[in-house]
């Protein structure tokens, strides 16, 4: 399915994360990896010294969407596949491979590069390479 | 003030992961499928997030601590090594079945579809195995 092209939305939006990533690094010292703050107050060893802060950031995470409806009347456009054996595996494999490569598309993609970080570029060319071949055999090889 | 600048700071993330499209898991796979129905959005989205980010950082970092706590936490290592590697690539694989990453996955929680039902538990335990098969070698557990 085509979606628009939406350069100006998608640069605004882009630097409103930035501007998220900037107030977290101000107030907390913290790099605004989203897989970083959730796993960090999952089991095993839980970081309870971070938990007030996690849990406050992703309450705001969570507003967001409520807060979009209430301001523009309409939930935004969201189609998400309707197999959810696959959505099962995708969770558990960006969840795992997140943590294990110490960062996702937030940590690695846009802090990480921000800082010049040598291992984020890396890993963001690796999981935007990974990702490219995989939706190519899942929609032109398997699907196609 | 301590706890209103993450809680705003999470409310802008998912703000702008909501305005930029990257909530919505078919923008996010067609960004990736090059040889299809490419969307080039996200790259607009890294791009206007890095050029905020980028000075953003620097110009915070030069005081010597934040607002709100005695030290910055970044991270120091610069090896690149098989961990990093691996968990990139599962992290991609994952990432192009679903469209979804761990901010949009968490952001688009209250529309409860449910495919971000399935999958954001689903992520939570993966999050979960990885920390547990990565803790013994680094920590010494107490008999």
């Amino acid at each position: 399915m085509e979606t628009e092209f939406t350069p100006f939305a998608s640069l605004l939006g882009g630097g409103l994360i930035g501007l998220s990533a900037v107030i977290l690094m101000a107030s907390h010292g913290r790099v605004a990896g989203i897989s970083g703050i959730v796993s960090r107050i999952l089991p095993p060893a839980i970081d309870t010294k971070g938990l007030p802060q996690g849990l406050t950031f992703i309450a705001g995470l969570l507003l967001a969407a409520p807060l979009w409806f209430g301001f523009i009347g309409q939930a935004p456009v969201v189609t998400i596949s309707s197999n959810m054996a696959l959505l099962g595996l995708a969770g558990i494999l960006v969840g795992f491979g997140a943590v294990l490569g110490n960062g996702c598309t937030s940590g690695h993609g846009v802090c990480g590069i921000s800082r010049m970080s040598g291992r984020s570029m890396i890993a963001t060319a690796t999981f935007m390479t990974t990702g490219v071949v995989t939706v190519f055999i899942l929609r032109h090889v398997v699907g196609g | 003030m301590h706890f209103f600048s993450t809680l705003f700071a999470g409310l802008f993330f998912g703000s702008g992961l909501i305005l930029s499209g990257m909530a919505n898991p078919t923008k996010v796979q067609n960004f990736l499928d090059i040889f299809g129905t490419w969307d080039p959005s996200l790259a607009f989205v890294m791009g206007g997030a890095i050029l905020v980010t980028a000075p953003g950082f620097w110009f915070v970092q030069k005081r010597s601590t934040p607002f709100f706590h005695d030290m910055f936490h970044l991270p120091t290592r610069n090896d690149i090594d098989a961990r990093l590697v691996a968990g990139a690539a599962i992290f991609g694989i994952g990432w192009g079945l679903g469209g979804l990453c761990p901010g949009p996955a968490v952001t688009s929680l209250p529309f409860a579809t449910s495919g971000v039902l399935v999958f954001v538990p689903a992520m939570l335990v993966g999050m979960s195995l990885a920390k547990l098969t990565a803790l013994p070698s680094r920590k010494t557990i107490p008999a």
